[in-house]
């Protein structure tokens, strides 16, 4: 592999894990702080995409579409979570998982019915739809850049609520110790439907972003989810900052699990396994991941 | 638990169509046909095109095919081989219908065709989609017909425009399953010249932008791919994106590049060369009016899918006719749909004997059409009646 090659798939990695960062961000947030299984993260993920694919052939703007899309993303996310999830916190687990998957379904087809069955498009002003030569001879991009950039203006956004805000003490608070913050008066299920709410307008983000680039259609959300929890899990569950690290180590691995085989002629399987052996290193050593959020 | 869940609701969508008060001369000749296709999961889309499709064809011959009262019983195979064969089961020992069609999927067309091929009633089965190589070859049945190709004649199409278009080193990229596997070893039989990388990728991945940049650093002269679905609209946009479409041709078979493709990746398909069997650009009467006649009933351009299960309708009217509503006169229906009397949208069709198709494939290239929207233009032929690779081991019975 030569360097020029070396250096674009490390900006390739650094897309994906951002991408990646943005939807663990909520899911490990929810799985920390209300210990909920929520596998319909990834419907957010593509509602925020329909919604904003829609909205640009409405209004022609992006800079209104953007912020409209992930309002409504929040809004929908806010609606399940009053309706559906509120029963389920005190549930096992697998009830949860179950829940949820139905929701994976409901929404899956609720597109289909909304949208039609094929898929549709986001279209990306022109202005964005361009090329930088960052590298020589490997024009990258620059929308690819933007998604790099704006998740990584996030992730700053997102230290400073936990890190600086009271919402972020509390969801700190929460994360390591939920009983807790429950008996210091705390008002619990406002604290939960704020979680889950901005959990999912981070997940509409990211597939807004992510749509002009993976294609936006029914289901879009079910291949990410899986790498999610693979992110989550590896970060520790309920930590931010391992979710941060933990994404980009994925979208490193991913990125270079697929290359790696292609040009050295390995079995193409192998890019498929190589996310899952990394969890499973990592687990062996630490097994509540790198960054367990509960003490 | 949601399997068996959507099973009944499978079951409650089974429902008759098209159910016209017959005529005096003919009340006792009626026709049943089984149309058991993938309406739900990630590939519902295939199954609606052949839908719309077929009932365009049973509606251009008043609802009533060959003249005859003409009932189609409708099933979902939930994208799975054994839902595909229940439904088939179903289908011929209860609704007794003369014909199953409507299969998307290889794996579950051959689920569906044992059950139908072994039934006492003797229906048969016309297949609107998938072609696998077994049926036509070693495996070929006097009862089993292929109106659309077989799975890898686009594919070898392909090859052989690449062969044609004097290009010397190719890259080729397919999903890591048995289909993607075909679809490149069908490219390879007629492409001689050098293939520089044969990467598969996992199925369902939409996140190419590593092994795009191999595919630019190893420097072929044109790509050809086999994506379909979501895939494709993924892959071409991103090909698209980084500049390729301009330096490095990209080939794809129809599957990747139709109407079920195009309105997800927008202006980025521009320029993407596919061979295909048929297109809505494709200029004969009979195509002229399926193309206008689907827009203005569904507000959408047809896509192959829609143009195959359109000609099956239109195959199963000539025959019906041609044996004057006596569907129970098996061997004369079987020798009708053999002689193929009908226009194909897609131009000269008939039979093989292993009753595959002989046809022409077509080169075309993404450009739009005098409204702006993107269709898969006409830019040659390919092939002219070509027929397949297995008909040699086809030894047909009667």
């Amino acid at each position: 592999m030569t360097v020029l090659l070396f250096i674009e798939q490390l900006l390739n990695s650094l897309q994906l894990g951002v991408t990646l960062f943005l939807m663990a961000a909520g899911l490990t947030l929810v799985f920390g702080i209300m210990n909920m299984v929520n596998l319909a993260h990834g419907s957010f993920y593509m509602i925020g995409a329909y919604l904003c694919a829609t909205l640009i052939q409405h209004t022609g703007s992006l800079l209104l579409s953007v912020p409209l899309a992930i309002l409504g993303a929040a809004a929908v996310g806010l609606v399940v979570e009053l309706t559906t999830l509120r029963a389920l916190y005190q549930r096992d687990h697998l009830d949860q998982v179950l829940a949820t998957f139905g929701l994976i379904l409901f929404f899956n087809e609720l597109v289909k019915v909304l949208w039609g069955p094929g898929a549709i498009l986001i279209d990306v002003p022109a202005l964005l739809s361009g090329r930088v030569e960052l590298i020589p001879g490997a024009p990258y991009p620059v929308y690819r850049l933007v998604v790099l950039a704006a998740g990584l203006a996030i992730a700053v956004f997102l230290w400073w609520l936990i890190a600086r805000t009271r919402l972020g003490m509390l969801i700190r608070a929460g994360a390591s110790n939920r009983t807790m913050v429950g008996a210091l008066g705390v008002n619990i299920a406002r604290l939960y439907s704020l979680v889950f709410a901005l959990g999912c307008a981070l997940a509409g983000f990211a597939g807004l972003m992510a749509g002009p680039i993976y294609g936006v259609e029914a289901g879009m959300g079910d291949a990410i989810l899986i790498k999610t929890f693979v992110v989550i899990v590896i970060g520790g569950i309920g930590s931010i900052r391992g979710a941060f690290v933990a994404a980009l180590i994925v979208g490193l691995v991913d990125t270079f699990g697929r290359i790696l085989p292609v040009l050295l002629g390995l079995p193409a399987a192998l890019a498929e396994m190589a996310i899952y052996l990394l969890m499973a290193g990592i687990l062996f050593f630490k097994p509540a991941g790198l960054f367990p959020a509960r003490g | 638990m949601f399997k068996t869940l959507l099973g009944a609701v499978g079951t409650a969508i089974i429902m008759g169509a098209a159910i016209v008060a017959p005529s005096q001369a003919d009340a006792q000749n009626r026709i049943k046909i089984g149309l058991i296709t993938t309406l739900s999961g990630p590939n519902a889309v295939l199954g609606r095109e052949i839908v719309d499709g077929f009932a365009l064809g049973v509606r251009h011959s008043d609802g009533r095919l060959g003249g005859i009262e003409t009932e189609v019983v409708q099933g979902d195979d939930q994208f799975r081989p054994d839902t595909g064969r229940e439904l088939a089961q179903r289908m011929v020992e209860r609704d007794r219908v003369d014909i199953v069609t409507g299969v998307v999927f290889s794996n579950i067309l051959l689920a569906v065709a044992d059950p139908v091929l072994r039934a006492r009633s003797n229906p048969f089965v016309i297949s609107a989609n998938a072609g696998p190589s077994e049926f036509a070859g070693a495996d070929c049945n006097p009862n089993f017909f292929v109106a659309s190709w077989p799975n890898d004649g686009t594919h070898e199409a392909a090859g052989q425009h690449a062969q044609n278009a004097g290009i010397r080193r190719v890259y080729l990229m397919a999903p890591n399953y048995p289909a993607g596997r075909d679809a490149l070893a069908g490219f390879k039989r007629f492409f001689r010249g050098e293939v520089v990388g044969e990467v598969y990728t996992q199925l369902g991945q939409t996140d190419y932008a590593a092994e795009l940049a191999a595919l630019r650093a190893a420097r072929p002269d044109a790509t050809y791919i086999f994506y379909p679905g979501g895939m494709g609209v993924a892959y071409i946009r991103q090909y698209s994106q980084l500049g390729l479409i301009q330096q490095i041709p990209l080939i794809a078979p129809s599957f990747s590049a139709d109407q079920t493709i195009l309105p997800g990746v927008g202006e980025a398909a521009l320029g993407v060369f596919a061979s295909t069997f048929w297109s809505e650009s494709l200029d004969n009467p009979a195509n002229r009016r399926f193309v206008t006649d689907f827009e203005a009933a569904y507000n959408r351009i047809p896509s192959p899918y829609a143009a195959q299960a359109y000609d099956t309708a239109r195959l199963i009217d000539s025959a019906v006719r041609a044996v004057n509503g006596n569907v129970a006169n098996r061997d004369g229906l079987r020798a009708a749909i053999r002689a193929a009397n009908f226009q194909s949208v897609r131009g000269p069709f008939r039979f093989n004997r292993n009753q595959f198709p002989i046809q022409n494939y077509y080169l075309t290239q993404i450009e739009r059409d005098a409204r702006g929207r993107l269709v898969m233009a006409m830019r040659g032929t390919i092939f002219e009646n070509r027929g397949d690779a297995y008909v040699e081991q086809c030894r047909m019975p009667g």
